[in-house]
């Protein structure tokens, strides 16, 4: 891909795949890391190619702030780190799902401020200060939502993988007003995908949820 | 006898699915899932040619990268022992061995891996694979099935196998198709399709210690697994373990070990670290097997009254150039219906192309489509209806083994089936049946799969506690298991469910086989239910052994027991519960470990499960898009352990087959011997908008013969045939007969 020159002079118009961009300012962190190391660290600690990686992470990591399901997460994140990876690997909340990692079948679905997002299209630098509700967010206790007892009733699952991306979408679709019949749901669906075929029965669990009134 | 039908609305006593709670919230733990202390990531470099070798492999740059902790290729493997040492061979004809991972240079398929990289966490795994330099020596690739079909050949493991059921096969005179008053003749194709489970593959290979692994892996096959990794590393069985204890989907694709799970093991060796190895979505396309490629050639000959005279199915299907992947693709052929000559053949043809594997109803899938789809063609050319030309050659017994069915309710399910959707409503004629502006067609197929049964192990052990802990090393790729065990042990004991754990997915738990050929309620929860048998017989002994127990003494025949609670039979005032009775012996637990396997009534009877299935289809005449509106669903598979979940397994048998009929398809750029369908965009699958409201039915058949639980298997009955249904129905809508899968719109305008 063809990138603009900066205005710091690094040319980045380079060949696809090529490191060249990062390279020279690497060079630099590394070198500066030694510096700090030397100053800050007993030498004998750590080998020296590890404190150079470690130190060099530190400077190329961004902070920000997250809530996550109520909890206020303060997190350095490396800026290429997506709102998924962050949530499944730092967090170590595994619910949310890694089905594609392109957008295309819905399993990483979380609320970010109220709406639903892929979170592995969205980088978590780009959340700082936002809200997030995963799938471990949405009982209220151990009072499960409407909408995880309805799937549980109407077995709108089988091996579980796409079921924390659907229940999501499946929340954000009701709030969204469009739940209103099946073919609706089922369009405003579609983004979620189900490979074991449980989309008649989660199409009643929403048909079911949405007609009680229950506040989602 | 009338036989009973399970209504859909009739949810009898389900019990919800067992791990349903933890699945909605995000609580079940999936391969990749497990957090163990210090893990890295892996991230694989695969080849970008068919064929070839590798003439340089640089990674310096790679290893110097932030983070990176090793690269591991054929250059620096610490090898797998069991690969053996001998070099590389420049002649390949290596059928029948998987592929050696890092071994030597030789390249077989775009998509090899061709190395490891192993780094603190996954985005600098991932930089890293971008910075490996592969230089390759190209041979020219072959890919292209129809292109290669003048090397279709006998497979080389059938030839050595006398016993092999893919040899020619000819009953009768198949020459009589020459004399036949009625005859159709045409070819049928499916492209490569692949499972595309939602949870990519995934693993974490952790090294204990020098000589202990344990694998938390994506895998149908636990105990299968285990024994792999022993042999390849030439450890003690006992010193590798297998975890697996949630899966998201398969499909057939973890049932054999592939080379990612040796990469990311090696990889751990390496760096003597966990090492976590997800599979991109694109890599699902060439590291876990797809259903083959298949090529079928039908010919049908009838009387004018619609009596089949002759069946003739030759199939060519791709497998690679390492392996020889073989599927029951003609089998149904010889078995589905009544018909004096038949033959079959069963040929492959090697291309530069990872191998193939078993996917969801493997053979059959393929087989059956052909052979409904041509079945219809038949009907069309005798005047009948499709439905009554399968009644006409209902095969009451097996006529390819000549033995009695087990059981068998096809002639119920046509009925059933018909009766619910609406059949009589069908007017053959095509195009003659429309709605507003789409044209409607109604299209139907038989279905049929095999019965399969295991030697399977189950431990029973009864707790103070009143609590029942029932273990399998099994698995559970979505349809159920726990649920459907805990059913069998709740119903052989006698006991609520509520007090029934079933533990699965680990390889220290009793011996089982995979999930695999719908086998597991056959397999494992015949061995759970004789466990459960042997520890409640444990039970009512202790109780008539007990002297200061009321029933002292009693005869065993003379008791009977309810909710856990065991008393004189119509006296049930009497009694003692399980718990007492330990208690009165002072017992913290009662334990027992059964094992199950198939016997001589496999000599007996021919044992399988049949199905119908009906489909309404809309065709927009103007685009060519093809919608199901509706589905009815019927089969015939022994006893339903439980209603709920069974018929999900059901629905999502129809799904699958509604994306191979309209769908899925993976393209390959034979320029390059590269799938360029590599992600959802491209690999279609249905979605939500795809799938309308499909009504299922099961026959309640009772078959003492299959099995001690009487279940024949359902996860792939439900798939097979649904593709020839579709492809019926846009015939009877459009008047166009698609003869190559997937029906897209291109095919119909």
């Amino acid at each position: 891909m063809a990138r603009n020159k900066k205005t710091d002079g690094v040319d980045e118009s380079t060949e696809p795949g090529s490191f060249a961009p990062n390279k020279a300012r690497r060079t630099f962190l590394k070198k500066s890391s030694a510096l700090v190391a030397l100053a800050l660290t007993p030498p004998p600690v750590l080998k020296a190619a590890e404190m150079e990686d470690q130190v060099t992470a530190a400077f190329e990591k961004v902070k920000i702030t997250l809530h996550v399901n109520g909890t206020r997460h303060k997190l350095a994140v490396e800026p290429r780190v997506t709102l998924l990876d962050l949530l499944r690997e730092d967090l170590k909340l595994t619910g949310t799902k890694k089905g594609c990692d392109y957008g295309q079948c819905g399993a990483c679905t979380v609320h970010v401020d109220g709406k639903r997002v892929l979170s592995c299209l969205s980088l978590a630098v780009m959340q700082n200060g936002r809200k997030i509700t995963t799938i471990e967010g949405l009982a209220d206790g151990e009072k499960l939502h409407p909408l995880q007892e309805a799937f549980i009733k109407h077995d709108g699952l089988q091996c579980g993988y796409c079921t924390p991306g659907q229940i999501m979408s499946a929340v954000a679709c009701i709030r969204e007003g469009q739940a209103g019949s099946e073919p609706e749901i089922r369009e405003y669906m579609s983004g979620n995908i189900c490979r074991c075929g449980a989309y008649p029965n989660i199409v009643n669990a929403i048909m079911e949820v949405n007609q009680s009134g229950q506040k989602v | 006898m009338e036989k009973a039908f399970f209504d859909q609305d009739n949810n009898d006593n389900s019990l919800d699915r067992v791990d349903g709670r933890l699945k909605v919230t995000g609580a079940a733990t999936y391969a990749a899932e497990y957090q163990l202390p210090n893990v890295t990531h892996a991230v694989l470099v695969t080849s970008t040619i068919a064929k070839g070798r590798i003439t340089s492999l640089d990674s310096k740059l790679a290893e110097q990268a932030p983070g990176v902790l090793a690269v591991i290729s054929h250059v620096n493997s610490p090898g797998v022992p069991a690969y053996g040492s001998s070099p590389a061979m420049p002649q390949r004809a290596t059928l029948g061995t998987p592929l050696r991972v890092f071994h030597d240079n030789l390249i077989y398929f775009s998509g090899q891996p061709v190395a490891v990289i192993v780094a603190d966490t996954w985005q600098r795994a991932e930089f890293a694979a971008s910075l490996v330099k592969v230089q390759y020596e190209k041979e020219p690739h072959q890919t292209n099935l129809e292109a290669n079909l003048s090397r279709a050949a006998l497979p080389a493991n059938v030839q050595r196998d006398k016993n092999s059921r893919y040899h020619d096969y000819d009953r009768g005179n198949p020459e009589e198709l020459n004399t036949a008053a009625v005859k159709i003749e045409a070819t049928y194709k499916i492209p490569t399709e692949h499972h595309n489970p939602l949870e990519p593959h995934a693993i974490i290979a952790h090294w204990e210690a020098p000589d202990k692994l344990t694998l938390y892996d994506k895998t149908q096959v636990i105990k299968g697994t285990q024994g792999n990794l022993a042999r390849a590393f030439k450890l003690p069985l006992e010193n590798v373990k297998v975890q697996a204890k949630f899966i998201g989907g398969a499909f057939g694709s973890g049932i054999r070990v592939w080379p990612h799970v040796m990469a990311a093991t090696l990889a751990a060796k390496k760096v003597q670290r966990p090492v976590k190895l997800v599979l991109p979505r694109e890599l699902m396309f060439t590291s876990v097997g797809s259903r083959p490629e298949t090529i079928q050639h039908i010919t049908m000959g009838a009387t004018k009254d619609g009596k089949l005279t002759t069946i003739t199915h030759e199939a060519v299907a791709h497998t690679s150039t390492y392996e020889e992947h073989t599927e029951r693709t003609i089998l149904a052929t010889r078995m589905l219906y009544d018909c004096p000559h038949v033959s079959t053949r069963y040929r492959l043809v090697n291309l530069d192309v990872n191998t193939p594997t078993w996917m969801r109803g493997p053979g059959e899938v393929t087989g059956v489509y052909a052979l409904e789809s041509a079945m219809d063609e038949l009907a069309y050319a005798l005047q009948m209806d499709p439905l009554e030309l399968r009644r006409r050659n209902h095969a009451d017994s097996d006529p390819e083994k000549n033995l009695p069915w087990s059981s068998k309710s096809l002639k119920e399910c046509y009925a059933k089936g018909a009766a619910h959707f609406g059949w009589h409503k069908r007017n053959p004629e095509p195009r003659s049946m429309r709605q507003g502006q789409m044209l409607v067609g109604y299209g139907m197929a038989s279905s049929t799969f095999g019965v399969h049964r295991n030697y399977a192990k189950s431990r029973a052990v009864f707790q103070a506690d009143g609590k029942v802990i029932v273990q399998s090393a099994t698995s559970d790729i979505g349809p159920g298991t726990g649920t459907a065990m805990t059913r069998i042990a709740a119903d052989t004991l006698s006991l609520s469910p509520a007090f029934i754990r079933f533990d699965l997915g680990e390889s220290t738990l009793p011996d089982a086989p995979g999930q695999t050929g719908s086998t597991t309620v056959s397999s494992v929860g015949s061995a759970v239910k004789v466990a459960c048998e042997a520890l409640k017989q444990k039970l009512l002994q202790l109780a008539v052994n007990t002297p200061n127990s009321t029933l002292y003494n009693t005869n065993p025949a003379d008791l009977s027991v309810e909710q856990g609670r065991i008393f004189k039979t119509g006296n049930p005032a009497t009694g003692v519960t399980y718990t007492e009775i330990l208690k009165q012996n002072n017992l913290p637990q009662l334990e027992v470990t059964e094992e199950s396997k198939p016997g001589a009534e496999w000599q007996k009877y021919s044992m399988s499960a049949f199905g119908a299935h009906f489909v309404e289809v809309h065709v927009n005449p103007t685009t060519g898009e093809v919608r199901v509106k509706r589905v009815v669903t019927c089969a015939g598979v022994g006893k339903v352990i439980n209603h709920k979940t069974a018929r999900s397994q059901s629905i999502g048998g129809v799904v699958g087959g509604i994306g191979m009929a309209l769908t899925e398809e993976s393209v390959m750029d034979h320029r390059f011997g590269r799938y360029v369908t590599g992600d959802f965009a491209n690999y279609h699958v249905p979605v939500h908008v795809d799938i309308p409201p499909i009504d299922v039915f099961f026959i309640d058949e009772h078959d003492p013969h299959v099995n001690p639980v009487g279940a024949k298997g359902l996860g792939e009955i439900a798939i097979v045939g649904v593709a020839a249904a579709v492809a019926n129905a846009v015939f009877q809508a459009t008047g166009k007969r698609i003869r190559d899968l997937p029906i897209t719109p291109d095919k119909l305008i």
